[in-house]
């Protein structure tokens, strides 16, 4: 169990911020933080991690203090035995993916530990390979790696997946699945994607402006509560173009270019660059089944 | 005068030197400009920099005072240290580093500042503390900026002649180097012994610019 309460002022782009969190969290289950850029989500998991110093409150993991503003305790973030994987994953460049799993190991641990991860992660053939020549799914892979060695009690990730194709992501959130499983760890994710989080995660902490506005699961969240039996999406109007009687609106849904006829009046308050909701009746929709991904 | 070895010598050793020293006390002074941003930042490296815009005479005679026995640095170290700067081995070897300061300095501040501060975070994460941070992670993912440092730095004071000229004088064997050594040899219309020095530096400081560049190429494409 994780419970904490921690204050921090910042700087945001809209101005002084102060963030405020206070939350409680269930061990070895994987919830999320999310919300828009600048809410606080990667400084949150800075504090946990004790790489960023909170003003006041307190941070306790499985009944160890590791912060207490009133009695002026911080345990130090090496000695906080947290996996913490970088957005930009933070490989160190001068040594092999081998070495940087090595470097990571505690001191006696013995180098047997080193392959039978490289094996579990498939990442045999990278061993010798510099973090320069991997794709950047591997190096979130090799960052994974490294962040298990020293098997954390806590597992931090800022959003790993962000800079990769959506092909990969789905990839690698189902490997997420797999080792947050086989290694029973805490695991806090930031994320901005909602389908990733409904996936990999058991629970959301919606942050807004600092404060911990909203908490459950991810359908819970992301489907306001109730069955609504609609298909919502926010989406960007790309073009409208005139077309006999009616207009067709290009919008950007996600990553996908999709194409939706509008009667001229109802594409009269419309122009490109719009924000705009996308909903549908769930009524009889189509789906088909795809193929599995050979894992 | 004679083709002399000596000049030669003087001056690879004050290089290599001033260019240790000069190492050493720049990378630390490298991560404290190179990770924040303050006042007292900008004006320690504007300050550094101001031998690459001041002429190395002004320089030398900036020495010249500061070390001189009739005011106060050079009297106390004289005094109570007993300890004669001016034109001795000594006086080349400071003239050279605070000459050299923004050769090494420079690159060196580059490179900390090209590095992700995620690099170091992921080490304390680790559980590594700093000085492990420091050699394992940070040193190695600046040998190129080293390497330049230490290629420019070594080779500009092969080259230096004001600022040695002005603290050391041109005592044979005590504070000639080669580039005042082919200045006399010039002087002395002796145009065949200045030639002898200037192909001998010549080829000695490209050996050496090229020996660091291959490796700096090699580190590079690894």
């Amino acid at each position: 169990m994780i419970r904490f309460h921690l204050t921090k002022a910042v700087e945001s782009p809209e101005g002084p911020l102060t963030l405020d969190f206070q939350a409680a969290l269930e061990g070895r289950s994987a919830v999320a933080l999310f919300g828009a850029s600048g809410c606080g989500k990667t400084t949150l998991l800075r504090m946990l991690a004790g790489l960023t110093r909170p003003d006041d409150g307190f941070l306790e993991v499985d009944g160890k203090i590791w912060f207490d503003a009133a009695s002026r305790f911080e345990l130090p973030c090496r000695e906080r035995r947290v996996g913490f994987v970088f957005q930009d994953y933070a490989l160190f460049p001068t040594m092999t993916v081998r070495r940087n799993l090595s470097y990571a190991q505690e001191k006696g641990a013995k180098a047997s530990e080193v392959d039978a991860l490289l094996e579990l992660m498939e990442l045999n053939s990278l061993a010798d390979r510099f973090p320069a020549t991997l794709s950047g799914g591997q190096r979130q892979r090799v960052a994974l790696a490294r962040a298990l060695i020293r098997r954390p009690g806590l597992l931090l990730l800022d959003e790993p997946l962000s800079a990769l194709d959506p092909a990969m992501r789905r990839k690698l959130q189902e490997e997420l699945i797999r080792i947050q499983r086989a290694f029973m760890v805490t695991t806090v994710l930031v994320s901005h994607d909602p389908g990733e989080i409904a996936r990999t995660c058991q629970k959301v902490f919606c942050l807004e402006r600092g404060r911990i506005m909203r908490e459950g699961s991810p359908v819970e969240i992301f489907s306001g509560g109730h069955f609504s039996g609609k298909f919502r999406f926010q989406a960007e109007v790309l073009s409208l173009e005139a077309c006999d009687i009616v207009v067709v609106a290009s919008l950007l849904v996600g990553s996908e270019v999709v194409k939706v006829a509008l009667l001229p009046e109802e594409a009269e308050a419309l122009e490109s660059g719009d924000r705009v909701t996308v909903a549908s009746k769930a009524f009889n929709p189509v789906l088909w089944k795809e193929p599995r991904q050979p894992s | 005068m004679n083709f002399d070895l000596d000049p030669l010598w003087l001056t690879a050793k004050i290089a290599a030197g001033s260019t240790v020293i000069l190492l050493v006390l720049c990378l630390p002074l490298a991560f404290w400009i190179g990770k924040g941003r303050s006042s007292l930042r900008t004006l320690v490296r504007t300050s550094c920099n101001l031998p690459l815009v001041l002429p190395p005479t002004v320089l030398g005679f900036a020495l010249l005072l500061f070390f001189s026995p009739a005011f106060g640095p050079g009297q106390f170290l004289s005094d109570r240290l007993h300890l004669e700067i001016l034109f001795t081995a000594k006086a080349l070897l400071i003239g050279s580093v605070v000459g050299g300061l923004p050769f090494m300095l420079g690159p060196l501040v580059s490179g900390v500042e090209g590095l992700s501060p995620s690099l170091a975070e992921a080490s304390w994460v680790l559980g590594k503390g700093r000085l492990e941070t420091g050699f394992r992670v940070l040193l190695p993912a600046l040998k190129p900026s080293i390497l330049a440092g230490v290629v420019t730095t070594f080779a500009h004071a092969c080259g230096e002649f004001g600022v040695v000229l002005m603290v050391g004088g041109k005592i044979p064997g005590v504070t000639r180097t080669a580039s005042i050594a082919l200045y006399d040899a010039v002087e002395a219309m002796d145009f065949a012994l200045a030639a002898k020095y200037a192909v001998t530096l010549a080829v000695l400081s490209m050996a050496v610019l090229w020996l660091v560049e291959r490796r700096l190429a090699k580190k590079v494409a690894a």
